[in-house]
């Protein structure tokens, strides 16, 4: 085994593997989305370019998704506020 | 010690693009098999080879498309918040 990174250079590494790992959680959303936007945009077989409305599905699936989730989670707090003294 | 460090950054970044180029692989596997080749005979036929090749582009278009309204979507809220 080769002698240990220094301090300064440990640091950097770890802010270096941080970022990656921050950039992993990112693809891995963008793949969850494509999936999840292809089952529900892309319907026909596949031609040789999107049609206009695929491509809007596509663009506006993931804003719709996450405007789902703020939804929700808004709905949740406002049941918790109404029914919070029962729980 | 410099050197040794840039080999590890360039070791984790090629692994890096490896998996989120082997998942892609997957995902277009996966989402073309389904939709081109529906009833699997004893070899894929030209049509099955024609609708694979469009699909796999047509998923790096998908992808590229949620790709950009996702990342423009978070630097929206980052804003606002």
């Amino acid at each position: 085994m080769a002698d240990k990174f220094d301090d300064a250079t440990q640091k950097e590494l770890a802010n270096f593997v941080e970022a990656e790992q921050a950039q992993a959680r990112l693809h891995s959303s963008i793949h969850m989305l494509t999936s999840m936007c292809w089952d529900k945009c892309v319907t026909g077989t596949p031609s040789t370019r999107f049609s206009r409305s695929e491509e809007g599905c596509l663009a506006n699936c993931v804003d719709r998704f996450l405007d789902t989730s703020l939804f929700m989670v808004k709905k949740i707090e406002e049941q918790r506020a109404q029914h919070g003294q029962l729980s | 010690m410099a050197a040794r460090k840039d080999a590890v950054i360039k070791s984790i970044r090629s692994e890096m693009a490896l998996a989120n180029a082997q998942e892609l692989m997957n995902k277009t596997n996966e989402k073309c098999f389904a939709k081109c080749v529906t009833k699997p005979s004893t070899s894929l036929s030209g049509s099955e080879e024609t609708c694979l090749a469009r699909c796999l582009d047509r998923y790096m278009e998908a992808f590229n498309i949620v790709s950009r309204s996702y990342i423009s979507r978070i630097s929206k809220e980052r804003l606002e918040h």
